[in-house]
């Protein structure tokens, strides 16, 4: 009796929360995806159908055969790739130095890079702009991976110093007296411990450079355009034609929400190291 | 063989963390530093983009003009506002969240991790969903709240000055609850459970469990997330444009956004950069504050 009660006050001050809660975080995503599978005549239905009557794949039919979204998903995925490379590569040994010497100015170059990942957009991409237009990289895969590079590399070496900073000195220090350098004691000691989160800080770079619409946007053109850009321009082009827009957004949605999803966890103690302890 | 000598070697052993900074700091320096640079000497230039033989120097003549402006005011009161609204409702929204996706049910993983999808998805679709659901013939919301009963004709939330900045602000609200629901929750779990039981065995109200243990418990949690969220709302400003571009009128301007469109738009790089530059210099109080956080683990 007093477990019944117990287990319906359960259900009424937490799941029942819980589950509106829920509502509102998928909804909006759900009903993208309900509408991208809806045939055009039902979108522009009053009131509003809720579930498609006769379930349609001819906006993404549409959208891969009539437009350049097919080649705005290999742009975006090139970019994304070429991201995560590049601020892997440079913060790697970066986050290796801050977290294994003691040097001048380390405090300072550290804050620094924490300090530049919270400068306004805005401060930075109009002289870019300028910058990569005067260099020749407008429109080019390389000029929006390094605009990306702004938030991927201080990111980067912050989130790898503290995973680096979690391994005990101990275990590079003995590979050191072993008579290793430091670059084959940090390939060879440091990167396969640290693995889980060079991959964790890979995805989430591919994540945010998959999202990110301002550079791209700025710094894109004809030739070289990403899904968020190409995404915004055919509400300009294709007006109204929710199909097809929501179809799009589904194709761009479900790859980051996967890939977020499975990196989550570890990307949250590493976001959060220093503020909680474990 | 030549052995170099123990100053060389000295110094090579001290060159050596800079050596391994050398690419990011390149890096960095080319894209940010530089541009930073150069973004204060535009500010103080008279440089329009289509005019770029004709670069007068004003010097602070783009600050003065933007004293003058009005709708640099309206940017910059919307921003005040839309900082405190954004940042204030995903709180509380993502304290209670994280509160009851601490206790235990059932399918509380998999509720953990549904709650997290609106964090994932770029802003672009954020805007592209919400133009959506809020469009004035065949929109989502306008059926639902006609269905409701809470209005008896459809609502053009974007299209009119008293809606479309709140309109806006509950997309933002969506997008950004699940980080604070995921942090404070990780801070949640924390607490050890003697915790509990000894406010128990005290007799505290469930409220006062809440204030008294469980609040103080993850304050440094909290603050790091707010100083966190507050730089980043301050600065986003592509939700925004992908939705209302700032109109109707000047009704969703915020300071971000007037500066990237007086620049985008009006090609006028001189006055856009001191406008970031303003924006800057308003929000060097948070970041400091988060710096300060942040770099108490540097010593480690």
């Amino acid at each position: 009796m007093i477990d019944r009660r117990s287990h319906l006050r359960r259900i009424v001050e937490v799941e029942i929360p819980v589950l509106l809660i829920v509502l509102f975080a998928i909804g909006p995503y759900a009903w993208m995806m309900i509408t991208s599978i809806k045939p055009s005549a039902e979108i522009s239905q009053w009131p509003v159908r809720y579930w498609p009557d006769q379930p349609t794949l001819q906006h993404y039919r549409d959208l891969l055969a009539r437009t350049t979204f097919s080649g705005n998903m290999r742009d975006s995925f090139i970019v994304a790739l070429g991201a995560s490379a590049l601020g892997l590569a440079v913060s790697i040994p970066a986050a290796y130095a801050f977290s294994r010497f003691s040097f001048a100015g380390r405090r300072l170059l550290m804050t620094q890079f924490l300090v530049i990942n919270m400068f306004p957009i805005v401060l930075i991409i109009i002289p870019l702009f300028v910058l990569m237009r005067r260099f020749g990289l407008l429109d080019t895969h390389l000029g929006i991976v390094l605009g990306h590079s702004t938030f991927a590399i201080p990111f980067s070496i912050w989130m790898l110093t503290s995973y680096m900073n979690a391994i005990p000195r101990e275990l590079d220090e003995a590979a050191r007296i072993d008579g290793a350098s430091r670059l084959q004691a940090l390939r060879f000691v440091i990167m396969p411990v640290v693995m889980p989160g060079v991959v964790t800080t890979g995805i989430y770079i591919f994540v945010t450079s998959w999202n990110e619409y301002l550079f791209a946007m700025m710094l894109s053109g004809q030739s070289v355009r990403t899904v968020t850009v190409a995404l915004q321009l055919f509400i300009g082009e294709f007006t109204v034609q929710w199909g097809l827009l929501t179809a799009g957004g589904t194709l761009i949605a479900i790859p980051v929400t996967i890939l977020f999803l499975f990196v989550q966890k570890r990307l949250v103690s590493g976001l959060t190291s220093g503020a909680v302890k474990s | 063989m030549t052995t170099a000598s123990p100053s060389a070697a000295a110094l090579r052993t001290a060159a050596t963390p800079y050596l391994f900074l050398a690419p990011a700091l390149l890096v960095t320096l080319a894209v940010v530093l530089v541009p930073v640079a150069q973004t204060v000497w535009m500010s103080l230039h008279d440089y329009i983009l289509y005019r770029p033989q004709n670069v007068p120097f004003i010097g602070l003549g783009n600050f003065t003009r933007l004293l003058k402006d009005e709708v640099f005011w309206i940017s910059l009161w919307n921003s005040a506002w839309w900082i405190v609204l954004v940042v204030g409702l995903q709180f509380a929204l993502g304290l209670g969240a994280a509160l009851l996706l601490n206790q235990s049910f059932w399918w509380r993983g998999l509720a953990r991790s549904l709650i997290i999808i609106p964090w994932a998805l770029p802003s672009v679709i954020i805007g592209l969903t919400w133009t959506w659901m809020y469009d004035f013939n065949v929109g989502v919301l306008n059926d639902l709240v006609l269905r409701l009963g809470l209005v008896d004709k459809p609502v053009p939330w974007l299209a009119q000055p008293t809606t479309s900045f709140y309109a806006i602000v509950l997309a933002l609200v969506w997008q950004g609850f699940p980080f604070f629901a995921v942090t404070i929750l990780a801070g949640l779990q924390t607490i050890g459970q003697e915790l509990y039981e000894a406010a128990d065995i005290d007799g505290a109200t469930r409220f006062q469990r809440l204030r008294l243990v469980i609040l103080p418990s993850i304050a440094d949690v909290i603050m790091t997330a707010l100083l966190l969220r507050t730089i980043w709302v301050a600065n986003s400003l592509d939700v925004i444009l992908v939705m209302t571009g700032g109109g109707p009128g000047y009704a969703t301007h915020t300071l971000p956004l007037y500066a990237f469109l007086k620049a985008y738009s009006g090609m006028e790089f001189g006055y856009g950069s001191a406008l970031a530059l303003v924006l800057t210099a308003l929000l060097l109080v948070v970041v400091f504050a988060y710096v300060r956080r942040a770099a108490k683990d540097l010593g480690r």
